[in-house]
């Protein structure tokens, strides 16, 4: 592997958290982003053909190291970690929403699911995966909310771009907007 | 805690949402498809029926969800069975609504099994969890999961070994009954007061008194004054105890 590989693997291993394209290339003033993209290829491709356990992913704006699927089940049978807790389906009803719907206000979330969702909001809230991104001018000013970058984190998307627009799905529907542009990295 | 609603209202205080149905509109869906109809020309009459039936028989008829759905789902059969008016311009098919409701729905539960799958794919891959550094001690102990801890059965009986050997050993008392001897403190107080006709606590009961004499010498005193030989006076709190001889007991 080049010199500039083996710092990117390094800093990958040294910070669990994605790590920017910018962050990375900061690490070497000599590097230009063009040389830190294909340092991080060199990586991806030496993990994926020289027998390791890690792999590179890119998700949540970032490049990550993460261990390979087929070792979960021994690493968590001996308790070395843990998987998070699977999201309820009620949960993830209310995550998408938010995700296509962004910046959206709790009522509309409620209107389109047909139920109250304010403990599911406060869950995805405390997991980090949505946030507070401002307030409606509406009546009472309500809080409006949008994912985070732990949301495109956990569930592997690089950026929002990446979930099916709402055109694609099976069921077209004029009424839901296509995803908030400039969203990507 | 998603999954569990308290209803206020009897019989059933509590209505639990099974994990199959995530409110009205995800069992209207499933009605629908489990009865393959087209979700753009609903039998109302139909749904509306075998929703209230369903709700009922899921214990859901006290849910405030389920039940304004149900109300929707008829006010729309009652609308369906108005006759349309003559001339009327255009007639809004009183189903728009809802199945506008029920499409952005659908389309709300395809992304779920899209983030499912996702999700489910990110689940099954570790990062290394090394608190980033802007965290503090107390953010990243919130973090970071409690270490999980690992013990074989033999640490764990050795462990509990140790606990129970440090543990002291009881003391134990051995408790025997010791009668009173009230008799006996009436004779000594009686002989006492025939001498003198005052006394002090002090000399009925000796410096190193066992419990039992104290209280024999105590109810033998009280004896005596509910008999009227002697009269009993204290000054002041804790202060020694007078006993003084009765007219009436000198007569006895």
């Amino acid at each position: 592997m080049s010199p500039l590989a083996q710092l990117l693997e390094a800093a990958l291993f040294a910070n669990g958290m994605p790590v920017p394209l910018d962050d990375l290339a900061a690490l070497d003033p000599h590097a230009s982003r063009a040389d830190v993209s294909s340092a991080l290829a060199e990586l991806a491709d030496h993990y994926a053909h020289d027998g390791h356990g890690v792999e590179l992913i890119e998700a949540g704006g970032g490049w990550q190291i993460l261990t390979r699927p087929e070792f979960t089940a021994a690493i968590e049978r001996v308790q070395l970690a843990t998987r998070p807790h699977r999201l309820s389906a009620a949960a993830l009803e209310t995550l998408a929403l938010v995700a296509y719907r962004q910046p959206v206000g709790r009522a509309e979330i409620e209107e389109i699911r047909g139920v109250s969702v304010g403990s599911l909001l406060k869950t995805l809230l405390e997991r980090g995966l949505i946030d507070v991104v401002g307030r409606s001018e509406g009546l009472g000013r309500p809080l409006l909310y949008g994912t985070t970058a732990a949301f495109l984190e956990q569930f592997s998307l690089r950026h929002l771009g990446e979930l099916p627009r709402a055109d694609e799905l099976d069921v077209a529907l004029r009424h839901l907007g296509d995803l908030p542009a400039g969203t990507a990295p | 805690m998603d999954t569990v609603r308290p209803v206020v209202g009897p019989p059933a205080a509590f209505v639990v949402e099974l994990d199959r149905f995530n409110g009205p509109l995800d069992l209207l869906l499933t009605l629908i498809r489990d009865e393959q109809l087209d979700i753009r020309d609903i039998p109302i009459a139909r749904v509306a029926e075998q929703f209230v039936a369903r709700i009922h028989a899921l214990g859901l008829d006290a849910a405030a969800d389920y039940l304004d759905m149900a109300a929707r789902l008829l006010r729309i059969k009652a609308q369906l069975l108005l006759p349309q008016r003559e001339g009327e311009e255009r007639w809004e098919d009183p189903r728009a609504e809802l199945v506008r409701r029920l499409l952005e729905y659908q389309q709300i539960r395809e992304v779920v099994d899209i983030l499912e799958r996702l999700g489910e794919q990110r689940r099954a891959r570790f990062a290394r969890t090394v608190p980033p550094p802007v965290m503090t001690g107390d953010e990243a102990a919130r973090a970071l999961p409690p270490a999980p801890v690992v013990a074989a059965m033999g640490e764990l009986l050795a462990a509990v070994d140790r606990v129970l050997r440090q543990v002291r050993r009881p003391t134990v008392h051995s408790v025997v009954p010791r009668a009173l001897d009230v008799e006996g403190a009436l004779r000594t107080v009686r002989a006492l007061l025939a001498e003198r006709a005052r006394a002090h606590w002090r000399d009925v009961v000796g410096v190193a008194a066992q419990p039992w004499q104290v209280l024999s010498v105590l109810l033998a005193l009280l004896e005596l004054a509910r008999l009227g030989e002697c009269a009993l006076r204290q000054t002041d709190p804790f202060a020694d105890v007078e006993i003084a001889r009765e007219p009436a007991g000198a007569a006895a």
